[in-house]
């Protein structure tokens, strides 16, 4: 479990986020949604330490994690998979060896041992086939799969993705959201995903938090999301031409899934 | 103007104790030293080469034109042209090269990495990412330039027979003559020494503005730009202040 408490993070004296508490459960994909700079991606690299916060604290588990000395806070970073908006593969690596990278470093595995992990990994994403291209040879959903098969590697206990689906069509952007979610529920991770995209809250967003200019503005489940009198949130979902289409014809309930 | 200066040589000197720290894995470490010297070092002969054979040539060509008096004996002509190459244009001249050459390479290649987010990847992981990435390069270049400081010597002395034989200007024995002469060994030693610092710097204020880079693909031209000019004017300091302790 990861609970955020009264956190604030600050860019030259201007909060980018500010006061945000929430807590994010084992086995559940937690979604926090919110307009393009809202401090959707500082919360995150807030609570997985690429930046430092200036108030609050960050708990993984019941350790305050954002207060360790480097040298604990690399054992929970070792716990961690984290995917990127642009997926972040090493350029110089193939996709064999960017998912072979942490098993290098953190696990103690024989050679044989890290070939059939890299190799089971890139099967649980579906890409057994393409472990010798390299990341610019592969396209922007392949690279999104690389990135996750990357970050359960070392079987993390916590999954970290910020926009997902970013330059990605409809169609793959929803296998990404399965395979995330599959991989969720398999290992009972604690999956925190950074997201605009309202698909992916109706497909797999068992929380969701919504921020609104680096405050949290709404937290709830996507079975009451649509029914939430936020206007914020309403301003949010309903800025498309074809959700307030929807919102017409179905009026505040969600579409039959039948 | 102060206070920004303070504050750069603090975040470089910050930035230099992570990547001097112990690595991760020293397998790893080790296998990235031989990458960044075939990259770095290897990569960097052909153009060290060529511009030292011209450099050599035009040495010669330029002695003889200003040694037109009959009482100067020829052979100082080798002589002068092995004390350029030696004292200066085989440290500092080819390190004003190699700042160019692998200090763009250096500073885009990790600013690059910095704002594609492939540096926070491995900081997400638990790796230093300045120690994985950085160390290696500055100890390939400040190890194995000197190296090149060496090949450049004998390719400038090469260049400097060939136009002779090519030319005739003045006889091949006298210009043998005169590159063995009064020779002193030290020069090779405060040459090499040179190197070494001077490779140090290209590669740290290299990567220094590379891995600190902001601002997307302006950014990263910004920093490797920033990083060559910086590196350049250090440069010139160091032989400055080099000169003056050693000679």
């Amino acid at each position: 479990m990861i609970t955020v408490r009264h956190l604030s993070k600050y860019f030259d004296g201007r909060p980018a986020v500010k006061d945000i508490s929430v807590e994010y459960m084992p086995g559940q994909c937690s979604l926090v949604i919110g307009a393009s700079g809202s401090g959707k991606t500082v919360l995150l690299k807030s609570i997985v330490g690429l930046l430092e916060p200036e108030e609050g604290e960050v708990l993984f588990d019941t350790t305050v994690f954002n207060r360790l000395p480097a040298a604990e806070k690399k054992k929970i970073h070792c716990r961690m998979g984290m995917l990127f908006q642009g997926s972040a593969l090493f350029d110089f690596a193939t996709a064999r060896e960017n998912v072979r990278f942490p098993l290098d470093f953190f696990s103690q595995m024989s050679r044989e041992e890290k070939a059939d992990r890299v190799e089971f990994c890139l099967r649980r994403v579906g890409l057994e086939n393409i472990g010798d291209k390299y990341p610019s040879e592969l396209s922007g959903g392949m690279q999104k799969r690389v990135g996750i098969a990357r970050a359960i590697a070392l079987n993390p206990q916590y999954l970290f993705c910020d926009e997902p689906n970013s330059g990605l069509d409809p169609q793959t952007s929803v296998m990404i959201d399965r395979l995330i979610q599959e991989i969720t529920a398999e290992y009972n991770i604690t999956t925190v995903i950074n997201t605009h995209d309202m698909n992916s809250v109706m497909e797999i967003g068992d929380k969701v938090v919504f921020i609104y200019k680096g405050e949290k503005c709404w937290e709830g489940s996507r079975d009451n999301i649509l029914t939430s009198d936020n206007r914020n949130l309403e301003e949010f979902i309903f800025a498309s031409r074809m959700a307030r289409e929807l919102k017409l014809r179905y009026g505040n309930g969600s579409p039959s899934q039948d | 103007m102060i206070k920004n200066f303070l504050y750069e040589t603090g975040r470089y000197l910050l930035f230099l104790r992570r990547v001097f720290s112990r690595p991760e894995k020293w397998r790893l470490s080790v296998r990235q030293f031989f990458v960044e010297t075939e990259k770095l070092v290897i990569n960097s002969i052909p153009l060290i080469a060529l511009i030292s054979v011209f450099i050599g040539a035009v040495l010669v060509i330029q002695t003889s034109n200003n040694m037109t008096s009959p009482f100067l004996p020829k052979m100082y002509i080798g002589y002068m042209t092995r004390e350029s190459l030696i004292l200066e244009f085989c440290s500092t001249m080819v390190c004003l090269i190699l700042a160019g050459k692998i200090g763009s390479n250096i500073s885009s290649e990790l600013g690059t990495m910095r704002i594609t987010e492939q540096i926070d990847a491995m900081e997400m992981m638990g790796i230093n990412s300045a120690n994985f990435l950085v160390l290696p390069k500055i100890l390939a270049t400040t190890i194995l330039n000197p190296l090149l400081t060496l090949m450049s010597f004998i390719v400038g002395l090469l260049g400097g027979y060939l136009i002779i034989v090519l030319t005739g200007m003045i006889k091949v024995s006298d210009y043998l003559t005169g590159i063995q002469f009064a020779f002193n060994g030290y020069y090779i030693t405060y040459s090499l020494i040179k190197t070494a610092v001077f490779s140090f710097i290209i590669s740290s204020i290299s990567a220094f503005y590379g891995y600190c880079a902001t601002g997307g693909s302006l950014g990263v031209g910004r920093s490797a730009t920033k990083a060559i000019v910086v590196a350049s004017a250090l440069i010139l300091t160091f032989n400055l202040i080099l000169t003056r302790i050693m000679l």
